[in-house]
C-alpha cells in the first residue's frame, strides 16, 4: 500500500520506527515560528531552566505581528522579550517592526519554508504552508520549546481525507469560498486529527495566494495540515526565494485515504460563513439583506497581493457607504510596497478606505480596528466565533476579497456583480 | 501527579473555542494568575473565583477550537481544574494540554448524563470515573503511552529533561 504526501513527508522526517497513520512518531523540525503572543511564553519556559542547550537558532523565526507596532505597553515588554532573546541566543530571523508582516504570508514570501519540509510553528495558521507541499501544523508554546531544546516533535501520523475538486469557477469565486463550501460540508468533527488533501483541475488552476487561503483554513476545520501537491505554480513562486534546497513530494497512486469527497464547483457562487462559526456557511444568494459597519480586508488568509488586487477592481472609483469603515491592511512590508507601487492602496484612500501597517490587527480583536456591541462586520479573516474581533455582542461574516469590497460600497453584503 | 482526582464538575457546552476560554485581547498576559482572572470571561466572568483545587470541567464536543494559544489551558489549569471530560477536543488544546500536565479525557456517555455540581472521582490510570452524585460509574479507554507519560511527569518539558523521552 502506497503513501500519501504526508506520510511520505513525515516519514522523511523520522530515524527509525514506521510511520502509519495513527501511530505517535518523534520528527524532526525542518522550520518553527512563533510570534509575540505565543513566543513570550516558550521563552518564559526556556530562561525556566538552567543551561538549557538550545537547538536549531537558524530554523526558527520569532514575528511580533499580532499586536504590532506595540499597541500598549504589555505589547511592548512581550516584544522586548523577544528581541532580546533573538539577540541573547543569535537567532537569524527576528523580523523587526518595519519588517514584521503577519507570520503565514512572511515565511512564504521569505522563503523561510519549503516544499517537502516539516515546519511546525505556534500559531494555528501554521497550516498556511502546506499550500507549498510541505507538512506544517500548528502547535503550542511549550512544543516550541520542546523543539527548540531536542530539535524534534511528537506528532501522532493523520489519516487523510482526500478532497477533489472539478470544474472551473465562475468569476467572483475563489479559494476561499472553496474553502468554505469545503468547510460546511465537513463540518467540524470530520477532520479532527486527519489531514486534508486538496487535488483537482480546480486546485492545479489555483495560483499561490488561493491556495494558501484553503490550507490556512484546514485548522477551521479542525485538521492537523492541510497540503496541496507541488507543481510549476508552486516552482515559479518559490524558486528565487527558497534559502535552502527543497524537494517535491507526491501521494502514491494506491496511497491509502480515509475518505474521499468529491466536488463539481463549476456553479459555484461566492460564500459567506455566518456567526460564529466558520463552517456556518450560506451562498451569498441565499442570505437576505444583512447591514454591515466594518469591513475588514487583509489577514493571513486573505490579505495577499492578488487579493488586494481583486479587493481594489471592485471599488475602483466608488466610495465606501457613509456608515461604513474599510479597513485595508497589507500583511507584508512586501505586499504594501508591491500594492503602492501598482496603485491600489491609491485606489482604496480614494475610496476612503483606512490603510493599516502590516500586523494582524483587526483579525483578532486586537487593535486598529475593534468591533463594539452590536457592530457587524464582513472580514475576509478566518474566524467568526463569538468576540473574535471584538465585543462578545458584535458579529463577524467572512468571505472573499470581492464580496468584502463589494459590501464596503453598498453598506450590506452584497455580491461584486451588484457593483461592477 | 495524582492519579486519582475527585471534584465538582462544571459543565460548558458544545465547541467551546479558545477565544470563549481566555479572548484574544488578554493575550499579551503571560502570567497564570494574571490570565485566570479572564477564564470564560465570556461565558462566565469570575469563573475561577468559584473552583476549588481538584474541580472538573465537562464539555461536549470539541472543546478547545480555535487558536493555538496555550494561554487557553494555562489558565484553565491555574484555576486549580483538575482535568477535562468532554465528547472529544480539538487537535491543538488536546497537546497543549498534555504538554503542560493537565489531562483530558474523551468520554460521551457521562457528559451525557451529567448536571453540573455533581461531585465526581477519575481514576486516571484504570480509566474509570464515578458520579458519586447519581452513583454512576463510567469508563474510558486507557491513555496512550505518550499521553501517560507527559500526565506523570507533569508535562513535555520535565519529561524530556528526564532524559526518559521515549515514543
Ligand atoms: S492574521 Fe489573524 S489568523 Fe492570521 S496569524 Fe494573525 S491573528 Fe492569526
Amino acid at each position: 500500500m502506497g503513501c500519501t504526501i504526508t506520510e511520505k513527508i513525515l516519514g522523511k522526517h523520522v530515524s527509525k520506527g514506521e510511520v502509519k497513520s495513527g501511530k505517535h512518531i518523534l520528527a524532526s523540525v525542518d522550520f518553527m515560528v512563533a510570534n509575540d503572543i505565543t513566543a513570550p511564553i516558550t521563552i518564559d519556559i526556556l530562561e525556566d531552566i538552567p543551561n538549557a542547550k538550545i537547538k536549531g537558532l537558524d530554523r526558527i523565526a520569532l514575528v511580533p505581528d499580532h499586536f504590532t507596532p506595540n499597541k500598549d505597553i504589555k505589547s511592548a515588554e512581550n516584544v522586548k522579550k523577544l528581541r532580546k532573546f533573538a539577540r541573547d541566543y543569535g537567532i537569524k530571523y527576528f523580523f523587526e517592526t518595519g519588517r514584521a508582516g503577519v507570520e503565514h504570508c512572511l515565511l512564504p514570501e521569505k522563503g523561510l519554508v519549503l516544499p517537502g519540509d516539516l515546519v511546525i510553528g505556534a500559531d494555528s495558521h501554521t497550516c498556511t504552508y502546506g499550500a507549498l507541499g510541505c507538512v506544517s501544523t500548528g502547535v503550542g508554546s511549550t512544543d516550541l520549546a520542546g523543539a527548540l531544546l531536542s530539535g524534534k516533535i511528537w506528532i501522532k501520523v493523520p489519516e487523510t481525507i482526500k478532497l477533489e475538486y472539478t470544474g472551473k469557477l465562475k468569476k467572483w469565486t475563489y479559494g476561499k469560498d472553496l474553502i468554505l463550501m469545503t468547510l460546511k460540508d465537513l463540518g467540524d468533527k470530520v477532520s479532527i486529527y486527519r489531514s486534508l488533501e486538496f487535488t483537482g483541475e480546480t486546485i492545479s488552476d489555483l495560483n499561490m495566494s488561493q491556495r494558501f487561503t484553503m490550507c490556512n483554513m484546514a485548522v477551521e476545520a479542525g485538521a492537523k495540515n492541510g497540503i496541496i501537491s507541488p507543481d510549476e505554480i508552486t516552482e515559479e513562486y518559490i524558486k528565487d526565494r527558497a534559502k535552502r534546497p527543497y524537494n517535491f513530494y507526491y501521494s502514491d497512486s494506491d496511497a491509502e485515504f480515509v475518505e474521499t469527497r468529491r466536488y463539481d464547483v463549476s456553479e459555484l457562487e461566492p460564500q459567506v460563513a455566518l456567526p460564529f462559526s466558520p463552517s456556518n456557511v450560506k451562498n451569498i444568494s441565499d442570505l437576505g439583506e444583512i447591514k454591515i459597519d466594518q469591513v475588514f480586508i487583509g489577514s493571513c488568509t486573505n490579505g495577499w497581493y492578488e487579493d488586494l488586487k481583486i479587493a481594489a477592481e471592485v471599488i475602483k472609483g466608488k466610495k465606501v457607504a457613509d456608515h461604513v469603515r474599510l479597513i485595508v491592511i497589507p500583511p507584508t512590508p512586501e505586499i504594501y510596497l508591491k500594492a503602492l507601487r501598482n496603485g491600489i492602496l491609491e485606489v482604496f484612500a480614494k475610496a476612503e478606505a483606512v490603510i493599516g501597517p502590516p500586523t494582524c490587527g483587526p483579525c483578532l480583536g486586537g487593535h486598529l480596528g475593534v468591533l463594539g456591541a452590536g457592530e457587524r462586520a464582513i472580514s475576509t479573516s478566518n474566524r467568526n466565533f463569538v468576540g473574535r474581533m471584538g465585543h462578545y455582542k458584535s458579529e463577524v461574516y467572512l468571505a472573499n476579497p470581492a464580496v468584502a469590497a463589494a459590501s464596503a460600497v453598498v453598506g450590506r453584503i452584497a455580491h461584486p456583480k451588484e457593483v461592477n | 501527579m495524582e492519579m486519582i482526582i475527585k471534584g465538582k464538575s462544571w459543565k460548558f457546552g458544545d465547541n467551546i473555542d479558545t477565544d470563549v476560554i481566555i479572548p484574544a485581547r488578554y493575550l499579551n498576559l503571560t502570567e497564570p494568575s494574571e490570565l485566570v482572572k479572564y477564564l470564560f470571561e465570556p461565558l462566565r466572568e469570575n469563573f475561577a473565583s468559584m473552583v476549588k483545587t481538584g474541580d472538573l470541567l465537562i464539555a461536549g464536543e470539541n472543546f478547545g477550537c480555535g487558536s493555538s494559544r496555550e494561554h487557553a489551558p494555562i489558565a484553565i489549569k491555574a484555576s486549580g481544574i483538575s482535568c477535562v471530560i468532554a465528547k472529544s477536543f480539538a487537535r491543538i488544546f488536546y497537546r497543549n494540554s498534555f504538554n503542560i500536565g493537565l489531562p483530558l479525557i474523551i468520554c460521551p456517555d457521562i457528559v451525557e448524563e451529567i448536571e453540573e455540581g455533581d461531585e465526581i472521582e477519575v481514576d486516571l490510570k484504570r480509566g474509570e470515573i464515578f458520579n458519586q452524585t447519581k452513583e454512576k460509574e463510567y469508563s474510558f479507554p486507557p491513555f496512550e503511552k505518550l499521553m501517560m507519560n507527559l500526565i506523570e511527569h507533569n508535562g513535555l518539558i520535565p519529561y524530556l529533561l528526564s532524559g526518559k523521552f521515549s515514543i
